[in-house]
């Protein structure tokens, strides 16, 4: 089994352009136990297919070759001979044994979620990912980072296009992390090929998987489920630190969320100015609106509406906050309230009123607080 | 096959298919209430009261840590608080937890929650004796209401489940 | 035929005023009313030949897309539309109605019945399927588009979907019925209508495994059009099948969807396995090899295809005995199919074999359908399918199934059935073209994509990450190659309709059975005596 991946390793480095190391042919390189295992059984299963393979096809081309009637070669009708079908039911019947032995072995091993060091649970959004800490009560969302620009061929695209996000999941090294998923509304699908996992994330219901990276490092990977049409553009970033590394991350992201929501209350009291609210309502939107209604605010006919010219948007502010705090149950617009503090809020139903020849006026963060009341 | 029996021969195996298509459509109805009874024999999403077994000894020679997690669909509606993000329990003894249920809302709502096992074998070794998601909770406006959870863990539970999951996502009633 | 005969045999369906059709009527008004078998197998492949150029050129749009990252030529919403339209369409707009046209042109030729059991049915039949497309391409110009959930239409993203859902599900309906009636006409066709002294284990492979396609379309399309009903009350009539809010469950939805969906594989393949040994045989000049082991294999097939739907699902979250009962039931499949492929590759052993056209085709079906199969033996164990479920690399395992394995075969069908059922020889130099073009050109479109879905790519996305580009820009290229060859096929079929070398009764010196003893093309109404079989 080891040589075997280690002769398959070395064609491909020599079939691999150098200048490519991440341009891959085969499963990406293993990152924790599970990652391995359906390496190492992949590397297995392939061989005895090329194996049986070329003996199945050596016969089908040798018979095409010699025996075929431009040589003259005359047909000699045999149709029947028991022996050889026993053979060829009872000896597939063996190798598919010998291959499901190490295969139920990996499948119970990639089952057993339990004793695990930490427990993160993700939580699918259509179209990002939320990571709740449960021991360390860290919650925070993940957006997909690489701008739209660069998707509409108007920028340079960069080396992690599509693969990149604002906060990706941190996680120790060597430690087991049991991975807790769910949806809020949509099926999704959480998959880092090079950590091995990949586990459905189904609303109303809990699912659970783990991993134990390797090593430190970036592990990219993205969303495996079909589920709308952002499906293709929500990522996921893990980040493998050292305990040390880690345990300063986790500390100073604790630190930064006790700071936010400080900033936020604070924030919420405050009289802000139109340009003030605007400004920032311009990245909130982009960040979390621009997805669906599109970064001109004219959405997609008839799938995500316009927002220039909105009846909503041009409408009392009140309803308008309404939509944006509570969603609309059964689409595909999510409920912020949780999601936002009440600062991003106002900004982004500000930057709406008044963006794309919109003529509302501004909301401040104090009319949101009060209607979260 | 000129007989003249043919067509009526013809016309009772179509017979005979027809009813094998119309069972057959009958049975992708079947299958709801088969996977139904299908989870409750594998454990999963197990919804109802379980008999507690007379004999319940404690296991105090281990301790298993049960997850507690609260989802709620409409954040804006309901808040669900778990009492703890987890809990010690040694299989066999009665555990009480208490969720506490809040509806932000100016109006009545209704509605009922769906528990969830992590991983999923972890639900054969529930035995729920109270739980709030049996029925449905109706709330007054602005009601907050503590919901206890009573269960026992079974104790077969394999020695390598040592952390398990119970999770509660609480939906608004829909209409019907 | 005479009319008498045909009137009791259709009599639940028949208007009694309405009995043969000796002069059969001319223009459009023929092709609407016809009951004729030889008609409608013709109007199933026109029928199939429209969808595959409508399926095709979705399919040229997905790959122009996906020829660099960035978005080009369509928006996301736009490509999920057209993923999900090519998958549904390729799959009951061109696959079935295909092999459904020719199990009615060459069923009745080749057992010796005069025509189907209901040739009323038949015809109704065949007319719901293009109001069936109708309603699913048509649904493309409605507001918000056509369905974009994929063809799997999970749930919940299905509920959240617009008018066109609801036609979509609509169309299924239709098309499920389309396909139950003529399975039923199939079934009691092969088994009432024999020629005397056709004994079932004398019966052409081709017939043999229409028969057991037959049975698995009745056991499950009713299962699909259950599935799509839930689909529908959850939608519109306030239920909650799907639904964890009302207690339902979404993979509830999974489960049904692939009980049928399995079965749908070996319902979209086992055909393929008829025509390949059919065509086998006669270009190797020799009978097939385990004519029983063959028949027993298709069954146990179709047995075993019952028992397996969880493998679509592995990554749903389901216990570990159920992922090693769907492991193990997988891996089986793998048993009969082998057998199979052993006794194609036996029946050319020591043949005398030519290579025309139909037997090009069979021999790349052989060789590639199995590289599908050993693609499917990878995606059955467990651990790496947990990799790969929903890359690239299952994209290319369908496709290398249902492109050169089911559609190839039916290329290898038309250019051997043609000539008897036109009057004309086909052109095999046109043929020969058509053939290396596509069976080179579908490598270089779908092979890359085993690589791709191993290095990470998910299937169903518009845009990918950069170090997938080389290998997306390689299918492309293949895709538009392939694409265009299927032009050489229209013009070798219309050549061979308008003309050509007359055929003679038996086309091909080394092709067995009934077929081939009736005049090319054959009478409008033939065996209204039933032949005699030795």
């Amino acid at each position: 089994m080891k040589l075997g991946r280690a002769s398959v390793a070395a064609w491909l480095v020599s079939l691999t352009n150098a200048s490519r190391a991440e341009y891959g042919f085969d499963l990406p390189q293993p990152q924790s136990s599970v990652a391995q295992t359906a390496y190492d059984l992949h590397v297995i299963v392939l061989w005895v297919c090329l194996i049986i393979f070329a003996v199945v096809f050596g016969a089908m081309f040798y018979a095409l070759f010699k025996h075929r009637r431009s040589l003259g070669h005359a047909a000699h009708p045999f149709h029947e001979s028991t022996t050889v079908e026993v053979i060829w039911t009872l000896v597939p019947i063996l190798i598919l044994v010998g291959l499901a032995w190490p295969a139920t072995q990996a499948v119970l091993a990639q089952k057993d979620t339990g004793n695990p060091d930490l427990t993160v649970k993700v939580t699918g959004y259509q179209w990002k990912w939320e990571y709740d800490y449960l021991q360390e009560g860290v919650r925070y969302m993940s957006n997909i980072a690489t701008p739209r620009a660069q998707i509409d061929n108007q920028a340079a695209k960069g080396e992690h296009y599509l693969l990149e996000v604002d906060e990706p999941l941190v996680v120790p090294v060597g430690k087991k992390v049991r991975v807790l998923l769910t949806s809020n509304d949509v099926i999704h699908a959480w998959w880092v090929p090079a950590l091995g996992v990949k586990q459905d994330a189904i609303p109303g219901f809990i699912r659970d998987t783990w991993f134990r990276a390797d090593g430190v490092g970036t592990f990219r990977g993205q969303c495996a489920e079909l589920c709308g049409v952002n499906h293709a553009f929500m990522p996921i970033v893990v980040e493998v630190k050292s305990p040390d590394d880690y345990q300063t991350w986790l500390a100073d992201k604790k630190q930064r969320l006790v700071a936010a929501q400080a900033a936020g209350a604070s924030a919420a009291d405050k009289t802000w100015s139109d340009a003030e609210l605007r400004a920032r309502g311009e990245q909130v939107y982009l960040a979390n609106c621009a997805a669906c209604h599109q970064p001109d605010g004219q959405g997609i006919p008839n799938v995500f509406p316009a927002l220039g010219g909105s009846k909503v948007v041009t409408g009392p502010a009140g309803n308008h906050l309404m939509v944006v705090l509570n969603g609309r149950p059964g689409t595909a617009m999510a409920a912020f309230k949780e999601q936002l503090d009440d600062l991003e809020l106002a900004a982004v139903v500000s930057y709406q009123r008044t963006a794309w020849g919109n003529a509302g006026g501004t909301v401040q963060p104090a009319a949101v607080k009060a209607m979260r009341q | 096959m000129n007989a003249p029996g043919t067509g009526n021969a013809n016309a009772r195996v179509r017979e005979r298919l027809l009813w094998l298509a119309l069972v057959m459509f009958g049975f992708a109805f079947a299958m709801v209430p088969l996977y139904r009874v299908f989870c409750d024999i594998t454990g999963i999403n197990r919804d109802e009261a379980q008999v507690l077994a007379i004999n319940t000894q404690v296991d105090t020679s281990r301790l298993v840590l049960v997850q507690l997690l609260a989802n709620v669909e409409d954040a804006a509606q309901w808040r669900l608080n778990a009492p703890a993000a987890a809990i010690p329990a040694h299989p066999g003894e009665l555990i009480q937890v208490d969720f506490e249920l809040e509806n932000l809302a100016d109006r009545a709502v209704s509605g009922h929650a769906v528990a969830s096992y992590a991983p999923a074998v972890a639900a054969r070794y529930f035995r729920k004796i109270e739980c709030f998601c049996f029925r449905e909770q109706h709330l007054a406006a602005r009601e907050r209401r503590v919901l206890p959870v009573m269960f026992v863990l079974d104790r077969q539970i394999p020695p390598d489940l040592g952390v398990v999951t119970l999770s509660y996502a609480f939906f608004r009633q829909v209409k019907t | 035929m005479n009319p008498s005969m045909d009137t009791p045999m259709d009599k639940p369906l028949t208007d009694p005023h309405d009995a043969g059709h000796h002069a059969a009527p001319a223009g459009l008004w023929r092709w609407l009313t016809t009951t004729n078998h030889k008609d409608i197998g013709s109007l199933y492949l026109w029928f199939a030949a429209a969808m595959f150029l409508i399926g095709g050129l979705m399919a040229m749009v997905i790959r122009a897309e996906l020829f660099q990252p960035g978005l080009q030529v369509v928006q996301p919403d736009l490509f999920n539309q057209l993923t999900t339209l090519h998958g549904l369409i390729m799959i009951f707009g061109v696959i079935m109605p295909a092999f459904t046209g020719f199990a009615n042109w060459q069923i009745p030729l080749m057992i010796g019945a005069p025509d189907m059991a209901f040739p009323r049915m038949n015809n109704w039949s065949f007319w719901l399927l293009p109001v069936a497309a109708t309603f699913l391409i048509g649904s493309l110009f409605l507001p918000g588009g056509a369905v974009s959930g994929g063809w799997t239409m999970y749930p919940p993203l299905y509920l959240q979907g617009g008018i066109s859902y609801d036609l979509t599900i609509f169309a299924i309906h239709i098309m499920g019925a389309s396909s139950i009636m003529g399975a039923i006409n199939i079934i009691t066709t092969i088994l009432n209508l024999r020629a005397p002294g056709m004994r079932m284990m004398k019966m052409p492979m081709f017939v043999w495994t229409w028969l057991i396609t037959a049975y698995l379309l009745i056991a499950v399309m009713p299962v699909l059009a259950g599935a799509v009903t839930m689909l529908l009350a959850d939608r519109n009539f306030g239920t909650h099948f799907f639904d964890a809010a009302g207690g339902g469950d979404p993979v509830l939805f999974q489960h049904i969807f692939w009980f049928f969906g399995h079965p749908e594989v070996y319902i979209l393949i086992l055909p393929a396995f008829g025509i390949v040994s059919t065509v086998i045989p006669t270009f190797a000049r020799k009978p097939l090899f385990g004519y029983r082991s063959m028949v027993y294999a298709t069954a146990s097939i179709a047995i075993l295809s019952f028992i397996v739907w969880g493998h679509h699902m592995f990554t749903v979250g389901m216990p570990a005995g159920m992922q090693l009962f769907f492991m193990y039931a997988t891996m089986l499949i793998a048993v009969p199919t082998g057998v199979k492929v052993f006794n194609w590759v036996v029946t050319l052993w020591k043949g005398s074999i030519s290579f025309e056209t139909a037997m090009l085709f069979a021999l790349a079906f052989v060789f590639l359908f199995t590289i599908g199969g050993f693609s499917g033996l990878v995606l059955a164990m467990v651990p790496v399918d947990v990799q790969l479920q929903d890359t690239y690399y299952v994209v290319a395992h369908f496709h290398y199934v249902l492109v050169t394995g089911a559609l190839f075969s039916i290329f290898a069908g038309l250019y051997y059935w043609l000539p008897k059922w036109t009057g004309h020889m086909i052109d095999e130099r046109w043929g020969r073209w058509h053939f290396w073009l596509s069976a080179i050109s579908v490598n270089v479109l779908f092979f890359p994509m085993h690589f791709l879905g191993l290095a990470g790519m998910p299937r169903r996305i518009p845009d990918y990450a950069l170090q997938f580009a080389d290998f997306n820009r390689i299918a492309s290229l293949g895709g538009f190659v392939f694409g265009a060859s299927q032009i050489l096929l229209l013009v070798v079929i219309v050549k061979c309709i308008r003309g050509g070398e007359p055929a003679p009764a038996r086309a091909w010196d080394g092709a067995e059975g009934l077929e081939w003893t009736l005049t090319s093309p054959p009478p409008y109404h033939s065996f209204a005596k039933p032949p005699e079989v030795r």
